[in-house]
């Protein structure tokens, strides 16, 4: 890819996300923090080509450290956000069970 | 047996790459509502299988004991804190992982330095410049969030930390790891890489000390720019690798930080730079409070609000930080169903300030199981707030002021309120008269119509409930 092909979709990646994260509801603004660090977590791919290739003891490290890393955003952003999500589309509780005492 | 299949930067990745982030924005697309979100996380975490499946499969990858541990102790990590986390600790868990997020990046540019030099020859500028870039930007996000933890989480003082010279220590910095990077950019050919941990270093101690100073009621703000750092940190990291669903994933996290961040500054009625730059948000504990003279301010107990309550045509209750420091959020629910009962409308005015993150106490009152079409924002609310009966407030302080719209001297003359001196009568269920994060006293709290209930916010809820019932 040229670098010119890299910023233009750069560039057009920044409206497409303005776009979109704009019509996100005040409401849903933490789970789309959390959601976005999981996303932010592909970075981890960058962390897999590094030790993928990786030939000497430092860059064993350096990319296990950053594999890590990513893999706690992925896993730990998508789950907390879903966990947070299922609070917002729980049903309303039938009347009587939180309030018989 | 593990057979390599596709050819890094060739077709096939790059179409599942393309695959990825369609899924990413898609699944952000159906976030816009809370009865869709939950699918559309779904959707972006398919995304993202899709993108680490793409890049395991790629051509001549090695070392895969390790890439299993760091898989498995990353996936595990992040699991169990997924799990064992309070909502209440949401900005915490958040700022770390911008953090881990921003500190991948710098670690990958790192290796990604040595790997130019270990090849040889020139390096070329459009790799060289984003890889010094994602160091940068990746290391200040890394150190600057963990401060941000830290102090979210009370390890260090949520006050203004200030360090003497504060302004000219991190311009000097500044200039240095600017200077470092077109030395190394000029050098390409044979990069120095004791300069490249020094710029990292000058990065760590720059992201330390622009968030150091920085007050508690500030957390908002900070927490959302260390996002768009970090996800700036992943477009450059993108750049550096030719790899597109860096750019774009990156690119979204960037947007997404960067919205959030000067919608958090336009409901403060402040700028970023002033933000990050003042050293406000705590710092004049005496300025306008506790002058020493007492304004007199009506008091009432548990029974009177109750019956306040019970009897008026609508209530609207307008929670703050404090009801989250005290767990009251279910309390406060019982008395709302306490209402309901009796056939009292009840709302929520949430202010955009009103946690320590975006839409926190959205989420604090949607695990207490109140219903999100209650929850109303500032701007829905306001005009309402002159047909509202009652209007409770609870742990909520500076965001109720009447002196941001009647006082221009006011330190915080023209943030956005919650109009609640509207309403036929206030209730502020609060400790003690002691001003709010913006260290001023509240007129509020001394109108004819606002009533005082000085008690812990969750205590006093569970008393109005059991006085409503008793009614």
């Amino acid at each position: 890819m040229t670098l010119f092909t890299e910023i233009t979709i750069f560039v057009l990646a920044i409206f497409v996300g303005f776009e979109v994260i704009s019509k996100v509801p005040t409401t849903l603004h933490t789970p789309l923090m959390s959601q976005t660090n999981a996303i932010h977590g592909i970075v981890m791919l960058g962390g897999l080509i590094v030790l993928g290739y990786a030939d000497d003891p430092l860059e064993y490290v350096i990319g296990t450290i950053a594999v890590a890393f990513g893999a706690i955003n992925i896993v730990g952003g998508f789950m907390v956000t879903d966990r947070m999500l299922g609070m917002f589309s729980k049903k309303p509780k039938p009347k009587g069970e939180g309030e018989s005492k | 047996m593990i057979e390599a299949v596709l050819k890094p930067g060739g077709d096939a990745a790059t179409a599942l790459y393309i695959v990825a982030f369609s899924l990413f924005i898609i699944g952000i697309k159906q976030g816009t509502h809370p009865t869709t979100a939950k699918r559309g996380n779904m959707i972006a975490a398919v995304g993202m299988a899709v993108a680490v499946v793409a890049t395991l499969l790629l051509d001549g990858m090695g070392n895969w004991g390790l890439i299993v541990i760091g898989l498995a102790a990353g996936s595990a990590i992040g699991a169990i804190a997924s799990v064992r986390v309070q909502m209440t600790e949401m900005p915490q868990m958040v700022a770390l992982y911008n953090g881990v997020g921003g500190g991948a990046v710098a670690l990958i540019a790192w290796s990604e330095l040595r790997h130019g030099i270990s090849i040889g020859g020139d390096i070329p500028l459009e790799e060289l410049i984003p890889t010094l870039l994602a160091a940068v930007i990746g290391s200040v996000s890394f150190w600057g969030s963990n401060i941000a933890f830290a102090k979210l989480q009370d390890l260090i003082p949520t006050r203004p930390l200030a360090v003497p010279g504060q302004q000219v220590i991190n311009a000097v910095l500044l200039i240095g790891i600017v200077a470092a990077c077109v030395d190394i950019a000029v050098n390409n050919g044979d990069p120095s890489q004791a300069l490249f941990i020094g710029i990292l270093i000058a990065a760590a101690i720059l992201g330390n000390l622009v968030v150091l100073p920085i007050g508690g009621a500030d957390m908002p703000v900070v927490i959302s720019l260390l996002n768009a750092f970090t996800g700036l940190s992943a477009a450059a990291a993108g750049f550096a690798l030719d790899n597109v669903a860096l750019i774009v994933a990156g690119t979204l996290v960037g947007s997404s930080g960067t919205i959030l961040t000067l919608e958090m500054a336009t409901a403060m009625n402040r700028s970023v730079s002033n933000i990050l730059f003042s050293g406000f948000g705590g710092a004049p504990a005496g300025g306008g409070g506790g002058s020493g003279e007492e304004r007199p301010h009506t008091s009432i107990g548990a029974q009177d609000a109750a019956i306040k309550l019970a009897y008026a045509d609508s209530v609207v209750v307008v929670p703050g930080y404090g009801l989250a420091v005290a767990q009251a959020q279910h309390a406060i629910k019982e008395v709302a169903d306490e209402l309901e009962k009796r056939g009292v409308p009840v709302s929520y005015a949430i202010h955009p300030v009103a946690g320590r993150m975006p839409g926190h106490m959205n989420v604090l009152l949607a695990e207490a199981d109140v219903p999100y079409e209650q929850l109303k924002e500032m701007e829905e609310i306001n005009p309402e707030m002159p047909r509202t009966g009652v209007a409770v407030v609870v742990g909520a302080n500076d965001v109720t002021n009447p002196a941001a719209k009647n006082d221009p001297d006011s330190p915080i003359a023209g943030m956005p309120i919650i109009e609640v001196s509207e309403a036929n009568e206030v209730i502020v269920i609060k400790r003690s008269l002691s001003p709010g994060f913006a260290g001023i006293d509240n007129d509020l709290f001394y109108e004819p119509n606002t009533s005082m209930l000085f008690d812990d916010a969750k205590k006093a809820a569970a008393d109005i409930a059991a006085e409503i019932q008793n009614l």
